[in-house]
């Protein structure tokens, strides 16, 4: 249980930092800690082998690219920016008291429920983590559709348009 | 049928890319593979659609399957994408990006018939995100500053949806033990009361209302239509929002949950609010497109309604409406195309007797305004009357009222707009306007044919493919 | 189900909708692109944890498995597309000021 607590309301706290910083490489890094800690709850929660790709993915190539197309881009101006420190001292007010709010008002609503249902054991019970991905065949057909998407994504929106002549 | 029309994109798509064919090919390819999908929804048999889908059975285990409503929406796809990809071809200058519009539009299209045969709640949000990535990129294909201020904002307002719907899918998963169909109705029909179940079903309505469009969360429908390059706006326009957001919404209640008063009572608000601020919305509007596009919120609030009475032939008309604004918007879209095309713009005051330079163009669009209006022989009056009927017999009477009046509107907006471009005094800057090309005028004809035909022959239309959908025989 | 794995359910039902009011905080109040996709993720994330929470607390764990590594496959695609996007829109303004995206007429 306290396990649970520990984790979670680091996480917590983690996005809060990570919505507060006015550099966007500190969020970026804020982010990965939040995906570390991420790895950690699902590793808790027995599920092994999407912690691993959480860690991998989340934490390592998510982290590049917001990396790269921060150094790829422009900076805030000196004027955002101050305008942006400005804005700071609101968010730093604002948004514990949005989170205490919102986490009383979802206690509230958590209250409601006295049980929750789980259906019986006459389900399909899956041991063999072969079988895993056979019961999950479309989704892995999806992927397939979505990767080949994001490859032309990258072709169209990463290539100059002077490239375009030919 | 089934698997056969995910697979065949896919393999199309690959086979493009090995040796880098050129965009000319991909554009035929992709033509031809729309054709291939009508012909294989009414012959599957003949095609050999029916013949690979076994084998392609016999290696993988797909928990798939189709039904009277896939099939309606497989027509639609194959009709719209056919009408977008040819509208697109004139507007595009490079060979790169016509390959590039070629390949992602097969693929929307498998993500579309992939979420159309899907049986599994999660499978849903996978195919909803392919789409939703490939309508990303499609909107940006031109890089224009605008398109890519509305594609952000589709962007965040989707993936905000989508975050809904994943909610929805975890809380099913703790509830049901699973996320197919079957499990899930089990789960709702066993413990339908508890808290966690309303939750679930709620974030899903409410993540679907987004993604369709519907007015309390339409903030990035105008942008995205309006912005997004010609052909794209007839893809986006005609089925992709219906297929993500109100295709998924009829199966998700038809065929997952069921309907309960409280449901039944936001989609008919949501509706009713929809149809009547989009078309008041309809009529401040200057650009076509944007025109077009808050019609494209009002027409959607039809099927909602529909939806919100919650009879079988409250869905089989919610289905066939879907079918024929699939058509009469694609229509519209493709003639604000053409006309940009031959006149370089959008702005509806700028024009004025167009109809003596384009007669074709003009003509097929006072022939999608009478169909979406809902004027007797054309398709459009049927499916309108079959929702009013279904309101009326549900016992939401007022509801059908307003639809009545409501059709008073759309066709204020739209005669507005005939008259603003087409007839009236010729205005002295559309001297050398020529007729549009052919790219343009085969999809008109093909489309208008289909509105006319639909509605002369609609006994048919309803007898083989509406009703059957709905289960009343 | 017993008493204190519910009331241990109950922690994640709460936080995950935590997460998602951040990134929606995040997303309203920020001046930066970048921040708004931050913002995404950290609704992300919420889900995620949630997910692993219901197969967990179901005594299916290894079910949930496939569906959070879908999803973030799903979710990579999706972040390199807004990337595109935001470098995209930094060369096109030469800032990455929200205010840019914002000037939009609806």
């Amino acid at each position: 249980m306290s396990v649970h607590i520990l984790l979670l309301s680091l996480t917590v706290i983690c996005a809060a930092f990570a919505v507060v910083r006015t550099r966007v490489i500190r969020a970026a890094i804020m982010l990965a800690s939040i995906s570390i800690l991420v790895t950690i709850t699902l590793f808790v929660l027995k599920t092994p082998l999407a912690a691993i790709f959480e860690l991998s993915v989340c934490a390592g190539l998510i982290t590049v690219i917001f990396i790269s197309v921060i150094s790829l881009t422009n900076p805030l101006t000196k004027e955002e920016r101050s305008e942006e420190r400005e804005n700071m001292f609101k968010k730093f007010l604002l948004l514990p008291v949005i989170i205490i709010v919102c986490g009383v008002s979802f206690y509230m609503l958590t209250k409601g429920i006295n049980f929750i249902p789980v259906s019986g054991p006459e389900a399909v019970e899956v041991s063999d983590k072969a079988e895993l991905w056979h019961l999950r065949q479309i989704d892995l057909i999806g992927q397939i559709i979505i990767i080949l998407t994001g490859v032309f994504g990258v072709a169209v929106l990463f290539k100059d348009n002077k490239d375009d002549k030919k | 049928m089934t698997v056969s029309l995910i697979f065949i994109p896919i393999l199309l798509v690959i086979l493009l890319n090995i040796p880098r064919l050129s965009g000319k090919a991909a554009y035929y390819a992709a033509l031809a593979f729309f054709a291939y999908q009508l012909i294989a929804v009414f012959f599957p048999e003949a095609v050999g659609s029916a013949q690979f889908s076994q084998v392609l059975g016999r290696w993988f285990r797909l928990n798939v399957s189709a039904d009277g409503i896939s099939k309606v929406i497989i027509i639609s796809t194959a009709i719209v994408a056919i009408a977008a990809l040819m509208t697109s071809k004139p507007f595009i200058k490079y060979d790169s990006r016509l390959f590039s519009l070629s390949n992602l539009m097969l693929l929307a299209t498998a993500g579309i018939n992939g979420i159309v045969f899907a049986k599994d709640v999660f499978t849903i949000y996978v195919f909803v995100e392919v789409i939703a990535a490939a309508s990303y990129i499609m909107i940006v294909l031109d890089k224009t500053e605008s398109s890519l201020e509305g594609g952000f904002k589709y962007l965040i307002l989707s993936s905000i949806a989508t975050v809904m719907m994943l909610f929805s899918v975890s809380l099913f998963f703790l509830v049901a033990g699973g996320t197919g169909f079957r499990e899930i109705s089990d789960a709702v029909r066993n413990f339908g009361g508890n808290t966690v179940v309303m939750l679930a079903i709620t974030l899903f309505m409410s993540g679907l209302l987004i993604k369709g469009g519907l007015i309390p969360f339409h903030a990035w429908l105008p942008g995205a239509y309006g912005s997004a390059p010609a052909g794209v706006s007839v893809f986006l326009g005609g089925i992709i929002t219906k297929a993500t957001g109100v295709f998924t919404l009829i199966r998700f209640f038809y065929s997952v949950t069921g309907f309960n008063d409280n449901v039944k009572m936001v989609l008919l608000i949501t509706g009713s609010l929809s149809i009547v601020i989009g078309a008041i919305a309809a009529i401040t509007q200057k650009d076509f497109k944007k025109v077009l596009a808050y019609s494209s919120i009002s027409q959607v609030g039809y099927i909602v309604l529909a939806l919100g009475a919650g009879t079988s032939l409250a869905i089989a008309a919610a289905v066939f409406h879907i079918f024929n604004h699939a058509v009469f918007k694609s229509l519209l879209f493709v003639n604000a195309a053409a006309v940009e095309k031959q006149t370089g713009r959008r702005d509806v005051d700028s024009f004025g007797g167009l109809g003596y330079k384009m007669p074709l163009t003009s003509a097929t669009t006072a022939i999608a305004f009478l169909s979406a209006a809902g004027i007797p022989p054309l398709s459009g009056f049927w499916s309108k009357l079959f929702i009013i009927i279904a309101l009326w017999s549900a016992g939401c009477r007022g509801f059908a009222l307003l639809a009545i009046l409501a059709s008073i509107l759309t066709m204020a907006y739209f005669l507005n707009l005939q008259k603003k471009v087409f007839f009236g005094e010729m205005s002295p800057n559309l001297e050398g306007v020529k007729e549009a090309p052919l790219s343009f005028t085969i999809p008109q004809i093909f489309l208008c044919a289909i509105t006319a035909l639909a509605g002369v022959g609609f006994f048919y239309v309803i007898k083989v493919l509406i009703f059957p959908s709905a289960g009343i025989i | 189900m017993n008493y204190e794995s519910l009331a241990l359910f109950k922690l994640y039902l709460i936080t995950a909708p935590i997460l998602f009011v951040i990134g929606i905080y995040a997303i309203m109040i920020t001046r930066n692109i970048i921040s708004v996709i931050i913002g995404l993720e950290i609704m992300t994330k919420g889900v995620t944890i949630l997910l692993a929470a219901a197969g967990f607390f179901n005594g299916r764990p290894q079910m949930v498995e496939p569906l959070i590594i879908t999803m973030i496959v799903v979710e990579v695609v999706i972040l390199m597309i807004s990337a595109g996007y935001i470098i995209n829109i930094a060369k096109k303004h030469n800032s990455l000021s929200v205010e840019n995206i914002k000037n939009i007429k609806g």
